[in-house]
């Protein structure tokens, strides 16, 4: 690797690693009850003095950011596994409709649980929207069979989409009047109400698959050259696949889980990070994804809750007004060179 | 004596269990080229994927330095064989050199981080191939031709003692052809490398390969060294030449012979001088005659690749009263007569343009 190259990997991570410091800081700073910066260092050492403030940080605001920040990074982690798997820059979990099966199963389980009375433990959560991820995940790979068409591909995972939404429309309709406002708010898409307890499971899951991801990186990055010249570099095909699928419907699941879908992330965050590194090498993007879906995702979270205060908008309401178009340049740009 | 690196014994290569070629069996030395030529779909792509360990065997057996390639570890097999294909393929955003690292896999640690030997492997099989002064480009933007090489030199640097191409010349054109089959003989008395290759020029195999195995009718039909493979009547039969011809002897090909036409013009030829005018002449249909051409004339096996009525004389014989009478007889049922070589017969000449015939 030569020194230029090198000098942009570390100005480009430089760069994400101030800009996440800085949406960090914002987030437990902006609000519609201001605190001041001393005052939220104060709380984060534990010794503050204004309960008020240490309220709103420790139990809103921080684990709201930090979800903002684990999640963003696990969903464009998740999508920069499947457009290896795919072969296909627009492929995510929410463009492929992996979000919406698990937003249904999590939604049938909610349902159920609600009526019959039972408290439902994240654990349960994540299970079903892993169950449902990987439903839809063999759906789309049925659709998909043998052909490479990107758009066919992507026509397929929006059917998906549409179809699991219905459903999970269906079963709104005939849930409870109680249990539509919770699904509602959950069905579209948000960073709140994620408490301490959530966020360390977020974060161990996070943790685990963001890693296991990056120690795929080598034979990711042999895969890029096609099927072929991976299996002639020594990759064990099967179980790479297998990997990838796992490890992408389980990240895509945590975040559907807690967040509810969240849309453009796993598409735009990885195509961006390419742009800005000015590579695809698997073992500099795995962590630039997770470093840029978190910038992202705790940008357009502020921009939620900040644009029409005290209205909250849903986070896919934001993520998609900045995801879609990127997803129009890379359509755009294959075009080009094709 | 060369040892065996390499034995298909009884093999079937297919998809699945079904077969598209079987009963191949043959021996490749350390350090030969084997190249296997055959028509379009008669599975020589398939047999090199089965080879490479791309795809398990139908039945029979593949020994790769005495072991059975089946039961190798992949990472054994990387280490062994290395492959360009030729589908293109696309690397989004990396460079040349990114490609060639690839094929230090096999070699590199948990993450794949190349070590200074990997990078020196990298950089050899990039000067190798001449495509150092490209290396940071990216790779969709590099010509086919390039690509192709930058391809090969990811395989090179794969440093295998086995090298396999499939169609590797495909889309290359007739300077970038030559210069890979000698980058591949270059490549095997430097490091000994054993080259299996598909290939559709004939002429290049015939030219660069040890030996040929001939693909045909779902098996290996002909095999032995070039001279015995490429004679001019199993050529043809083999890719069912009908329209027409290949020459074994210049590797080349012709178009149709116009057969059984009274010729309407009469080309006074040899020494290769009439070779362009007895091709237009074939493309626009027009049926000629020529004359008199000695039998081992540079001429002689072109011309009478297009046409039946070729006037000729034994090899190093001048022309005697026999074949110019019948030169001249055949003249005059001509409309036209081209004199291209006036030396080897002036009289021909001198006759065309007393009866008033020569242009």
């Amino acid at each position: 690797m030569d020194t230029k190259r090198r000098i942009r990997f570390i100005s480009a991570y430089s760069l994400l690693i101030l800009l996440a410091a800085v949406l960090f800081a914002s987030g437990l700073l902006l609000g519609s009850s201001s605190v001041t910066p001393s005052e939220a260092l104060d709380v984060i050492l534990g010794r503050a003095e204004n309960l008020s403030a240490e309220k709103i940080i420790m139990n809103i605001r921080l684990p709201r950011v930090c979800a903002a920040m684990l999640l963003g990074g696990a969903l464009s982690v998740s999508g920069i596994l499947l457009q290896t798997f795919f072969g296909n820059p627009i492929a995510g979990p929410f463009v492929l409709g992996i979000s919406s099966g698990a937003k249904l199963a999590v939604a049938g389980i909610m349902i159920v649980s609600l009526q019959s009375g039972m408290a439902l433990g994240s654990f349960h959560m994540i299970t079903a929207a892993f169950v449902g991820s990987l439903l839809s995940m063999g759906a789309v790979m049925l659709i998909s069979g043998r052909i490479k068409n990107m758009a066919q591909l992507i026509i397929g995972g929006v059917m998906i989409g549409y179809i699991c939404s219905s459903l999970t429309e269906l079963l709104v309709t005939f849930a409870n009047d109680a249990n539509i406002v919770n699904l509602h708010n959950w069905s579209m898409g948000s960073f709140s109400g994620i408490d301490r307890g959530d966020l360390s499971i977020i974060a161990v899951i996070t943790a685990f698959g963001v890693s296991a991801a990056f120690l795929l990186s080598k034979p990711m990055g042999a895969y890029m050259l096609g099927e072929a010249y991976a299996k002639n570099s020594g990759v064990d095909i099967r179980l790479f696949r297998i990997l990838l699928i796992l490890l992408s419907s389980l990240l895509s699941a945590c975040v559907t889980a807690f967040a509810g879908p969240v849309s453009f992330v796993g598409v735009a965050v990885p195509h961006l990070m390419k742009r800005l590194f000015g590579t695809a090498r698997p073992l500099i993007m795995i962590p630039a994804c997770f470093l840029g879906g978190g910038v992202f995702c705790m940008l357009c979270d502020l921009i939620s809750r900040m644009l029409f205060a005290p209205t909250e908008l849903s986070i896919s309401t934001v993520t998609a007004v900045f995801g879609a178009p990127v997803v129009i340049a890379v359509m755009y740009d294959k075009r080009r060179r094709s | 004596m060369k040892d065996t690196i390499l034995e298909v014994k009884e093999l079937s290569a297919g998809y699945g269990s079904k077969a598209i070629v079987s009963g191949v069996s043959f021996t490749v030395k350390c350090g030969e080229m084997l190249t296997l030529i055959g028509p379009n779909g008669a599975g020589k792509s398939t047999l090199l994927k089965t080879i490479a360990a791309q795809l398990p065997p139908v039945s029979g057996d593949i020994v790769l330095n005495g072991h059975r390639l089946t039961q190798m570890a992949a990472r054994d097999i990387a280490r062994s064989v290395s492959l360009l294909l030729t589908e293109r393929v696309s690397a989004e955003k990396m460079t040349c050199m990114d490609v060639v690292d690839t094929g230090r896999y096999p070699y590199t640690g948990r993450l794949g981080i190349l070590s200074e030997e990997d990078r020196k492997a990298v950089r050899e099989a990039m000067e190798l191939t001449s495509v150092s002064d490209i290396a940071d480009r990216p790779f969709s933007l590099v010509s086919d031709g390039q690509r192709q090489l930058v391809m090969l030199a990811r395989a090179i640097a794969q440093d295998t003692p086995i090298l396999i191409l499939d169609e590797p010349t495909s889309y290359l054109d007739i300077g970038h052809k030559l210069c890979l089959q000698e980058l591949l003989r270059a490549l095997m008395s430097e490091k000994n490398t054993t080259v299996i290759q598909s290939l559709h020029e004939l002429e290049l195999a015939q030219k660069y390969s040890d030996r040929i195995i001939c693909i045909n009718n779902g098996t290996a039909e002909l095999s032995g060294s070039p001279d015995e493979v490429f004679t001019d009547s199993q050529i043809n039969s083999i890719f069912s030449i009908k329209s027409g011809s290949y020459n074994s002897l210049f590797g080349s090909t012709e178009a149709c012979i116009l057969n059984n036409e009274t010729p309407q013009v009469f080309v006074i030829g040899g020494g290769g001088k009439a070779v362009p005018l007895y091709r237009r002449l074939g493309r626009q249909g027009i049926p000629f005659a020529a004359g008199i051409i000695p039998e081992n004339d540079v001429e002689y096996s072109i011309v009478t690749a297009l046409t039946t009525h070729v006037i000729s004389v034994p090899p190093y014989s001048n022309a005697n009263v026999e074949s110019l009478n019948t030169a001249k007889e055949m003249m005059q049922k001509c409309d036209t007569v081209i004199c291209c070589n006036d030396l080897f017969c002036p009289e021909l000449c001198r006759y065309a343009s007393d009866i008033g015939k020569l242009r």
